[in-house]
């Protein structure tokens, strides 16, 4: 039964995925993604990563995802019912893709991967946050920082410009 | 250096000290700065009357004063300067001191307010040095060092009135003619020195060594006839002799001083210096020369009309006699001659130029200035006007007549002894000597009294003309009385008779009859062997006629040793035949004075007839035209020359230069101009240009790579990773 | 094929799906979700990792995932500040007409 789920779910993935590649219409891609970031949300729990699941619901979805579709009203002019988005180089990015794709595909599957058994645990938050404040305090607080610097940035590029 | 040296030295730097003094200060004194240059020659003068009075004290050979300094040595190159005062380089000294002095005060007066006056003096006093170093050369380098100064100061002085074109050209000439005997000289030197291998140019050093032998005589004599070329051109002997009558047109004081007295008599006093080495051969070419100029120029005096002219022709044949007289080996009878001759001619000149001073200045005063002031046929008459000068030149002229009395008398005598002795030696050919001597003397005697006549006597030509005359000034008088007054022959031969040989004077002790010591008189005998038999009787006569028995046993010892005895029987010889020449001379120069008396005096033959009917044979035309002499110089050598001088130049300057040099630097031109074509349009056109357009055209082509979209480069990225994991980790 | 070679394939299919949305779009937010979906390959390796092959202490990965998701923020916003501007400077977002850095 679970499998089943899974499955559906990585199928769901894929196919939700290639759409907002594919896609001419740019709010169908945008819609799109959304499904995609909730496939993977629910990919999270079955890999037993609660807190992520959350996280990435929480941020992806409801920040950035928000956030991009801001950008694609915002960027474009809403004269027409469908907001077209081309493309272009097809041929060679598929190519480059698919190539990209197969080589991965090929180590994946010719190497011996090491695996200990999954076994299920409790949740996760607690030791999260531990490593947050112990192991990983450093990156923590440059993350802050960074967050810092890239609001200010971001604010200050996408204002209007004071005319003197 | 000694007194005596410095003394000798005198003679040189005084005048050559006026010569400065004249040219860069002589414009101080303005028309007195003669008295500066007549006392520095009287110091000369004086000096050289007390050298005088030594040689009475010495013999020929001694040396009064003599020193000799090296100048110039290089490895076995020697060059010795030196001076050498003997007996004759003293009576030298005085007869050139005595002439330059007189000259000096003559001028003053001649030239007076010239306005180069100063100038006239300095080239005097240049003329005085070079010629007192020709007489004290003791080298015949040196001699022929002031050998060419005197013919610079000649071209000088013949040139002074240069505006007249006429006389440039004759200075030209003068100079030019005597360069060209100059390289006859030089080249004797020279053979002298090198062939003959005498490492020496002094004369006393070469004279030794042909003493003993060391020349080979052939080279002896043609060394001896090209130094006599040096001779030719300063005497004005046969083949160039055309400068002396255009050598005129200087002021007459210079002429007679330079061209009368001294200059020209250097080129006889070189060849009696060289006296010593002149062989037969040589010898025999000099008479010849000699005693042709000495009947050519005489021929050529008989028509001139100018009386400058007719000196000129009688100096011209006056020399050759002196020549003639070497040739024949009468070393004293041309020295003698020399002498007298530079005193009576001096006068003569002085004379005529008196005459000619006092026709300028009437000309003048009448306004005339189309009328030859120096035309014999514009004078006449002029005696009662002008007696001092009259007197003189009567003096002077029976003189050079050859008159008894006179000193041209003796000298001229000695000559012609000579001559006839030495045709009676020798014969055959050679009585052309003693015909043109004694024929040379009738027709000197016949123009010269031909001149006193025109000039003197008869009516005046130009009343007018005749009235302005006057006698000249006291400055120019005194020269004429001195000179005058040393033309008779008491001077020279000491005593009162007339007749006397003037082979035994003073002058003749102090003198000597001179050394040859490359003749020798005994292989001589045996030489002309045709004339064996003759020689034979003429000896007997001469054994004879000889009044000096105490010499004749020294001939007959000397004669036996060889060669030291030519100039002993020469003279000899010459005492022989003295009394026949005596007569001869008498004969016909009494001829001469006779016919030019009937002609000009009593014009009893009409001149004009006389003219044309010696011009049946063209004589008088031949006479009057000097032969033609320069007209032929002018077509064999002169006009040829010029044009091959043309030719040349149009070769080099139209042909060689505008087509040969020119196309060089056409095709210079015309490779530089393909060479720039080559490299601006070619090369850098095409070659650099190309690869500047190449790179263009490449980045033309390479630059839409970069498409300003930023997808296409991580496209390239991306790909480029993909060859790199396709080619280089094999996957 | 064991779970994790299925973890490890699809987040590869996702990461190959994103070059090709980067390499091919023309509308520069659709390259925004491109640059998304890579990153999300990411986090799934990460996550897929932990999960397989360390033991349950270990929890470096679920870390490493959240950061890689604050950072995805940060670039996200800062992204699209450069694509107002973008969009202000040309008027489109189209990155064809980005070009003017063009040799």
């Amino acid at each position: 039964m679970g499998n089943l789920i899974f499955l559906g779910l990585v199928f769901v993935i894929m196919c939700s995925a290639l759409w907002v590649v594919v896609s001419p219409n740019l709010v169908h891609s945008a819609v799109s993604l959304l499904v995609t970031l909730f496939g993977i949300a629910g990919l999270y729990v079955f890999l037993y990563a609660d807190f992520l699941a959350a996280t990435q619901v929480v941020i992806y979805v409801g920040g950035i995802l928000v956030l991009i579709i801001f950008g694609v009203m915002l960027t474009n002019k809403i004269d027409k019912p469908v907001i077209e988005s081309n493309s272009s180089n097809k041929i060679i990015g598929l190519f480059v893709s698919s190539f990209i794709f197969s080589m991965l595909s090929i180590v994946i599957l010719q190497t011996n991967w090491n695996l200990t058994s999954g076994t299920q645990g409790e949740s996760t938050v607690e030791q999260i946050g531990y490593l947050i404040l112990g192991k990983y305090l450093l990156p923590f607080e440059l993350i802050s920082v960074l967050l810092l610097a890239s609001l200010a940035g971001s604010a200050l590029l996408a204002r209007k410009k004071v005319h003197e | 250096m000694e007194f005596n040296i410095i003394l000798a030295l005198s003679f040189l730097y005084i005048p050559i000290f006026l010569f400065l003094y004249q040219l860069f200060f002589g414009h101080i004194l303005k028309h007195n700065t003669w008295w500066i240059s007549i006392a520095g020659i009287g110091i000369n003068l004086a000096i050289s009357l007390s050298l005088f009075y030594q040689t009475f004290l010495f013999t020929p050979d001694d040396k009064i004063i003599s020193g000799r300094f090296n100048w110039l040595s290089t490895g076995n190159f020697n060059l010795d300067l030196g001076l050498l005062i003997d007996n004759m380089a003293a009576f030298m000294l005085l007869v050139v001191s005595l002439v330059s002095f007189l000259v000096h005060l003559y001028s003053s007066e001649y030239m007076k307010g010239d306005s180069r006056f100063s100038r006239y003096y300095a080239f005097l006093g240049l003329f005085t040095f070079s010629m007192n170093g020709i007489v004290l050369a003791d080298s015949i380098t040196m001699i022929y060092i002031f050998w060419e100064l005197v013919g610079l100061s000649s071209y000088l002085i013949i040139g002074f009135w240069f505006e007249k074109n006429s006389a440039a050209m004759a200075s030209k000439k003068a100079f030019l003619t005597n360069r060209v005997g100059d390289i006859g000289m030089f080249i004797g030197i020279m053979m002298i020195y090198f062939v003959g291998d005498t490492h020496s140019f002094n004369l006393d050093e070469i004279i030794e060594k042909v003493k003993m032998g060391g020349i080979d005589t052939t080279y002896l004599s043609i060394a001896g006839v090209l130094i006599f070329m040096g001779a030719v051109g300063k005497s004005a002997q046969l083949p160039l002799h055309i400068w002396l009558p255009d050598a005129m047109e200087g002021p007459t004081p210079a002429s007679a001083m330079i061209h009368a007295a001294t200059m020209v008599a250097a080129g006889v006093y070189m060849a009696l210096r060289i006296f010593p080495i002149l062989t037969f051969e040589a010898l025999t070419v000099i008479a010849f020369i000699g005693a042709s100029t000495a009947i050519f120029a005489a021929i050529i005096a008989i028509t001139q009309n100018d009386i400058k002219k007719v000196l000129a022709y009688s100096t011209v044949s006056q020399l050759g006699y002196m020549v003639l007289a070497i040739g024949v080996g009468s070393y004293l009878a041309a020295f003698f001659h020399l002498v007298t001759h530079a005193m009576f001619k001096a006068c003569l000149f002085m004379a005529s130029g008196s005459v000619i001073h006092s026709m300028h200045h009437s000309l003048h005063e009448l306004h005339d200035h189309d009328t030859d002031p120096q035309d014999m046929r514009n004078m006449g008459g002029l005696k009662n006007k002008m007696p001092i000068t009259y007197a003189a030149m009567l003096i002077t002229t029976l003189a050079i007549a050859g008159v008894p009395f006179f000193s041209g008398f003796v000298s001229k005598d000695a000559i012609l002894a000579g001559t006839l002795a030495h045709y009676f030696e020798h014969g055959g050919y050679t009585v052309f000597l003693p015909l043109a001597g004694f024929g040379a003397a009738a027709i000197t005697a016949f123009y010269m009294f031909r001149l006193i006549f025109l000039t003197f006597h008869g009516k005046p030509a130009n009343e007018k003309i005749y009235e302005h005359i006057h006698e000249s000034p006291s400055a120019m008088t005194i020269p004429l009385i001195v000179l005058s007054t040393l033309s008779f022959s008491l001077f020279y031969t000491g005593s009162i008779n007339p007749l006397a040989d003037g082979s035994y004077g003073w002058f003749a002790k102090s003198i000597g009859i001179g050394h040859n010591y490359v003749i020798e008189v005994g292989d001589h005998h045996n030489h002309q062997s045709h004339k064996d038999s003759d020689s034979h009787t003429i000896s007997d006569k001469s054994h004879h006629n000889d009044e000096h028995h105490d010499e004749k046993s020294h001939y007959n010892e000397k004669n036996s040793h060889g060669n030291h005895g030519f100039t002993e029987h020469v003279s000899h010889a010459a005492h022989a035949a003295h009394y026949t020449a005596m007569y001869l001379s008498l004969f016909v120069a009494s001829l001469g004075i006779l016919f030019s008396f009937i002609v000009y005096f009593l014009r009893k033959v009409d001149a004009e007839k006389l003219y044309r009917f010696f011009n049946i044979f063209k004589l008088y035309n031949l006479s009057k035209n000097k032969f033609y002499v320069d007209e032929i110089y002018s077509n064999i050598l002169y006009k040829p020359f010029m044009f091959w001088s043309k030719t040349a130049s149009k070769i080099d300057w139209d042909f060689y230069d505008q087509k040969g040099i020119d196309s060089l630097g056409k095709i210079t031109l015309f490779v530089s101009d393909r060479t720039t074509k080559v490299d601006y349009d070619w090369l850098d056109q095409i070659v650099v240009d190309g690869f500047g357009k190449i790179a263009n055209f490449m980045s033309l082509k390479f630059k839409n790579i970069q498409g300003g979209i930023v997808q296409s480069y991580i496209l390239g990225g991306l790909v480029a990773l993909i060859l790199i994991i396709l080619f280089v980790q094999q996957i | 094929m064991n779970s994790l070679q299925i973890y490890l394939l699809l987040s590869s299919f996702l990461f190959s799906l994103g070059i090709y949305a980067i390499i091919s779009r023309q509308n520069a937010v659709a390259i925004l979700m491109g640059i998304e979906l890579i990153l999300n390959s990411a986090n799934i390796n990460f996550i897929a990792f932990n999960r397989f092959t360390s033991n349950l202490n270990a929890l470096d990965g679920h870390l490493f995932a959240m950061f890689v998701i604050v950072l995805a923020a940060a670039e996200a916003a800062v992204a699209l500040a450069i694509i107002i501007n973008l969009f202000k400077n040309i008027g489109t977002v189209n990155v064809d007409q980005a070009s003017e850095l063009k040799g």
